[in-house]
């Protein structure tokens, strides 16, 4: 039941953020420090993502199969590869290495 | 058709991450803003609370405001019709609109992208979740490792410059000093100080104190003011890499 309420929650803040700037006084939002932040946030908040989901297992650190995927992913996204190549690249690479070592 | 692709993905990803199916759906069909929709599947699939998954879904939506801000000027929309376009504030329509050459144009671009986009994401994720219930054990096919590369893919294309490299890497590396200290979810929070803290700081050489005036090195423009909406060129929103509802 919270995992309703936390979706519906953040889907209305997320359309509240796009409201918003529909909304707004222009000044508020074109504040440069605001402006830095917001573009700063989603590289942030990505980047740890990245990093939290590959090597992370609930709190502890882990090195697996899944920097392996991560890495073909990487060279994917260098390449230029499309979305859908990269993610699935990663995930056959991961599982992969998991058949290859057993537990990683 | 990308965009199709990329819902897939979603579905599949969401259902691997412990959502069900309507859960998935509310997030493509409500949130409908692709980064925080994996934002929160991704917070949720590493076992954190639904309240750091729903944080950080938030704060990755808030670049939407700054699109929504560049598009009322061309949009020029009020009341119930204005509630209905913001749903359509994304990466992708905003990259369609802002370039033409005439407000027709540009609200054309907007509507139609954005209507295309929201019914290839929606199809998508729904094609994605039946796929992937097919599958018994998703991590024996490796899909929890496509989470983390979708995220490289959404990031790849922000990372231009130095500046940008910086302080992603060292999001990276707080979060995951973070990991055994703090709740599950919670690192990724953190991360989102290191940015907060970033954009603080004066992040032009000496002499400037207005950064986001001139094109900062982890800009291509696309945070300027009015005077170069119609010249933008898409930009940071081209979305190669990200092709829906990001």
């Amino acid at each position: 039941m919270s995992l309703w309420i936390a979706i519906l929650a953040a889907c209305l803040g997320c359309y509240l953020f796009k409201l918003a700037g529909l909304s707004v006084p222009r000044t508020l939002l074109e504040r440069p420090k605001v402006q830095r932040i917001s573009a700063l946030l989603p590289v942030v908040l990505l980047s740890a993502l990245v990093a939290v989901q590959t090597f992370s297992t609930g709190s502890a650190l882990v090195l697996d199969a899944r920097a392996a995927g991560l890495a073909v992913a990487g060279i994917a996204v260098w390449r230029r590869a499309p979305f859908l190549v990269v993610v699935a690249l990663a995930a056959l690479t991961t599982a992969l290495v998991r058949m290859w070592i057993p537990g990683s | 058709m990308a965009t199709g692709a990329y819902g897939i993905s979603f579905g599949a990803i969401a259902l691997a991450g412990g959502l069900d199916f309507w859960q998935t759906m509310a997030l493509s069909l409500l949130m409908f803003t692709g980064g925080s929709q994996f934002g929160l599947v991704g917070v949720i699939a590493g076992g954190g609370a639904p309240i750091a998954g729903a944080a950080t879904a938030i704060m990755l939506g808030a670049r939407n405001a700054l699109y929504g801000l560049r598009l009322s000027e061309l949009l020029d929309v009020r009341g119930g019709k204005r509630l209905l376009a913001a749903q359509l504030v994304i990466d992708e329509s905003t990259a369609m609109s802002i370039g033409r050459d005439s407000d027709r144009a540009a609200r054309l671009g907007f509507y139609a992208t954005g209507i295309g986009v929201f019914v290839c994401w929606n199809l998508g994720t729904a094609v994605g979740l039946v796929g992937a219930s097919w599958l018994s054990d998703p991590s024996l096919l490796g899909l929890d490792a496509a989470a983390p590369a979708a995220f490289l893919a959404l990031l790849a294309p922000r990372l231009r410059g130095r500046e940008a490299w910086a302080v992603a890497l060292a999001a990276a590396v707080v979060a995951l000093i973070v990991v055994p200290l703090v709740p599950v979810g919670v690192p990724v929070l953190i991360a989102a100080l290191v940015g907060v803290i970033a954009g603080l700081l004066p992040g032009r050489p000496a002499g400037t104190n207005d950064p986001a005036d001139s094109d900062g090195p982890d800009h291509d423009g696309n945070d300027g003011g009015a005077a170069d909406t119609r010249r933008h060129d898409g930009g940071e929103v081209d979305g190669r890499a990200e092709p829906g509802g990001a």
